[in-house]
């Protein structure tokens, strides 16, 4: 039995916009004589669009009609209508996130681009999504190898640590090829603010080769720092984003670098240095010849396309196939999580939330029956209202209808388990595919 | 004793042995090895280390191993024993406790017993098919189908009427995977038909039981759908896993093909409350499409 979903991914990214559409299979891994176990066996890319530039009204706003546009034109492409897309996500990265009209622009271009398309931002899921992209992840997981990550862009850089194929830490960096912008004679048309400090050029500058690799050097010499590759300095921290909200560890040497993002696209092929009116080419040869490139060192299967392969294609994740679901609607979009350590945790908890909101547990381990009542009561003479349940072990189904019998029969009940999630992080949750439920788990970080 | 008698003595026990050998192949018996000496490390009272206890999923016994993690977390994907090193030609002392270990436990849960005191206990009457004791069980499988009498009259006392659903825990081949599985299953079972509107009817025990015996419960009931509960011939896996089968119109002669079959219910394979659940759901779709086992598969385009 294989059910197949269409996915969109959507990236719009501090210069690029992309789209592209992808069909996963969604297979019983078990046998026939065992409880179902669906599995997101394959996941195959029918379309790529161009890379289209992504339109700005301002320094501070995102053209949301023009954007709009682009995916209604990419949709015909694709051969795609709303309607026919099943799942996928639009992610918001980089410098657009701190756009002004972010989130208006996101949400509703995820309602356009169909029912269970979700929005996402956030410099950590990023991270996360470019490295599975890129292809890191399988590598790591495959070769056993450390591998570190960088997803390298116009006006950020995506890490990811991976130790066999987990990743173990992300961190995003203002490092990015379009920092600085360049008009066909070398003239300075934009400094990004984060380069304060750094960088004695200004717009309306005649830059030379000279000028712009100094600069580079300084982006590359933190790219060094955050590999481990060179001793940690101020620098490091300065360019590290606000956002994130945590630091970045440097890991000790011997990673296997990978790359991806534009940048990673002039690494190993020599771009005239005006080519692109940024500073792209000149900081792809800068980190060829640097500490990074010394080392094994490998170019993503994917690079400038690889977060939006990584939100088509490995942000929907499919819940255990034993659940528990009555009166409630899909899509459920947007749902916050409060994850909970004790079950007597959960008054306290739900307190600070408004509005619905899901209970992440860790679950028992093949719990008894009386265990699972007594959870079910205990979690019953906490909470009202819809119950929202998200456990790791494999107990949903036994939960969910313990809830259910000491609970009127109109009462909204869900129980999905086999998903971890994180603390600060949102939950989509699709209709039904064969026993499982469609799950993204995200983040929605948008700094205004 | 001098010299002389002591000579006379050694010669005469010499000479005894020269005449018959000392031991017979046929009084043979080999015994376990012996430990060279007394070990130091523990004292009277301790427990020598449970080798049971030890996750082989965990357990990577290769010395000076090219590519030791990788090849671990490629074990915890399977409960096979792999990478378990050697000694010249043999397993290693802990590979091969452990095998005789896991062995011992498969055989004991064949042929210890369901305790006499489990069906009252979990308020459920207690027949016995027409196997006397664990050897006839074993031996001849026609008779743990079937019923006497005396059996039938129980069972008819037992159960009130014509019920819908029956549910029948046997302990088949594995006594310890009913003893641990089979009242949180069928809890679990029972809650997931009350929010189904189905009713459950009165579960009941079977001593030295075969699948088949639920269809001779279902002769004597009439019942529509019978779920049994039953021990799983155990492996070196586990000797804890249990089996549902389902059957839709339990009758005697009907074709192993229409039985609905839900295995590995066991605390490493799907926990016995999930697949209670997970059972109660399969129950309301089979009595909904009148059809289990493979019909039901067809029905739904697997």
């Amino acid at each position: 039995m294989s059910e197949r979903l269409r996915s969109v991914g959507l990236d719009v990214g501090t210069t690029s916009t992309q789209m592209i559409l992808s069909e996963l299979t969604i297979e019983n891994r078990a046998s026939s004589f065992a409880v179902p176990e669906m599995e997101i066996a394959r996941r195959e890319i029918l379309y790529k669009s161009p890379v289209h530039f992504t339109p700005l009204l301002d320094e501070s706003h995102m053209d949301g009609a023009a954007l709009r546009e682009i995916v209604e034109r990419e949709y015909r492409q694709a051969g795609i209508t709303r309607s026919s897309v099943d799942t996928g996500a639009i992610i918001i990265t980089g410098e657009t996130s701190r756009k002004e009209n972010a989130r208006t622009v996101l949400e509703a271009l995820s309602d356009f681009a169909g029912e269970f398309v979700v929005a996402a931002a956030g410099p950590d899921l990023e991270s996360v999504l470019a490295a599975k992209g890129a292809g890191a992840v399988d590598f790591s997981e495959r070769s056993g190898k450390t591998v570190l990550h960088m997803d390298i862009g116009g006006g950020t850089s995506n890490l990811a640590l991976i130790r066999s194929g987990k990743i173990v830490q992300t961190g995003c960096l203002n490092v990015g090829g379009r920092l600085i912008k360049l008009e066909q004679n070398g003239t300075v048309s934009y400094v990004s603010p984060v380069l304060k400090g750094l960088c004695g050029l200004k717009t309306g500058d005649l830059a030379g080769r000279e000028q712009i690799e100094a600069v580079v050097q300084t982006l590359v010499q933190t790219l060094e720092m955050a590999a481990g590759l060179r001793e940690s300095g101020p620098l490091l921290e300065q360019l590290t984003t606000a956002e994130a909200g945590q630091t970045w560890a440097p890991p000790p040497a011997g990673a296997v670098l990978s790359f991806s993002g534009g940048v990673a696209d002039c690494i190993e092929r020599e771009v005239p240095w005006l080519e692109y009116g940024d500073i792209g080419p000149v900081l792809g040869q800068a980190i060829r010849k640097s500490l990074l490139c010394r080392g094994e060192y490998m170019l993503g299967s994917e690079t400038i396309r690889a977060t939006v392969i990584g939100a088509g294609c490995h942000s929907a994740q499919l819940s255990g196939s034993t659940v528990f679901y009555q009166n409630v609607h899909f899509p459920m979009k947007n749902v916050p999580v409060a994850n909970i350590e004790k079950l007597s945790d959960i008054h306290r908890e739900l307190g600070r939330q408004e509005g619905m909101t899901v209970l992440a547990m860790p679950g028992l381990l093949s719990p008894t029956y009386r265990e699972t009542v007594a959870m079910a009561e205990q979690i019953i003479s906490q909470a009202q209202g819809p119950l929202l349940l998200c456990l790791e072990q494999d107990m949903a189904k036994a939960l969910g209808q313990a809830l259910a019998v000491r609970l009127p029969r109109d009462a909204p009940i869900l129980c999905i388990d086999r998903v971890r999630v994180g603390e600060g992080s949102y939950l989509d949750i699709g209709a039904p595919v064969g026993h499982a439920l469609p799950v993204v788990v995200k983040t929605l970080v948008l700094s205004q | 004793m001098n010299k002389q008698e002591l000579a006379a003595m050694v010669a005469e026990i010499l000479g005894g042995l020269d005449a018959e050998p000392m031991v017979k192949a046929s009084d043979y018996h080999p015994t376990a090895p012996q430990p060279e000496k007394q070990p130091t490390d523990y004292h009277d009272g301790d427990f020598v280390p449970d080798v049971t206890a030890l996750d082989l999923r965990k357990l990577y016994l290769v010395d000076h191993p090219a590519e030791g993690e990788k090849f671990r977390k490629m074990k915890e994907r399977t409960p096979a024993r792999l990478g378990s090193g050697r000694a010249g030609a043999r397993y290693k002392t802990l590979t091969m406790l452990r095998f005789r270990a896991d062995h011992a436990a498969a055989q004991d849960a064949v042929f210890s017993q369901v305790s006499e005191d489990f069906a009252a206990k979990n308020g459920m009457a207690e027949v016995q098919t027409k196997c006397h004791d664990k050897d006839e069980y074993l031996t001849r499988p026609d008779h743990g189908r079937c019923f006497d009498e005396e059996n039938q009259k129980k069972i008819r006392a037992a159960i009130p009427g014509t019920p819908r659903v029956q549910i029948v825990v046997g302990d088949g081949l594995s006594s310890a995977a009913i003893m641990a599985n089979a009242m949180d299953c069928l809890e679990s079972i029972r809650e997931g038909l009350k929010i189904r509107g189905i009713d459950a009817g009165t579960p009941i025990f079977v001593r030295y039981c075969r699948v088949g015996a639920g269809d001779a419960i279902g002769d004597v009931t009439g019942c529509e759908l019978v779920c049994m509960l039953v021990g799983e011939r155990p492996g070196l896996v586990t000797d804890k896993s249990m089996s549902a089968y389902i059957t839709y119109q339990p009758r005697t002669g009907v074709s192993e093909s229409s039985r609905t079959v839900v295995s590995n219910i066991h605390a490493q394979g799907t926990p016995a409350v999930e697949a209670g659940a997970h059972i109660a759901g399969l129950i309301e779709t089979i009595l909904n499409k009148k059809v289990s086992g493979v019909g039901l598969h067809m029905e739904a385009g697997a």
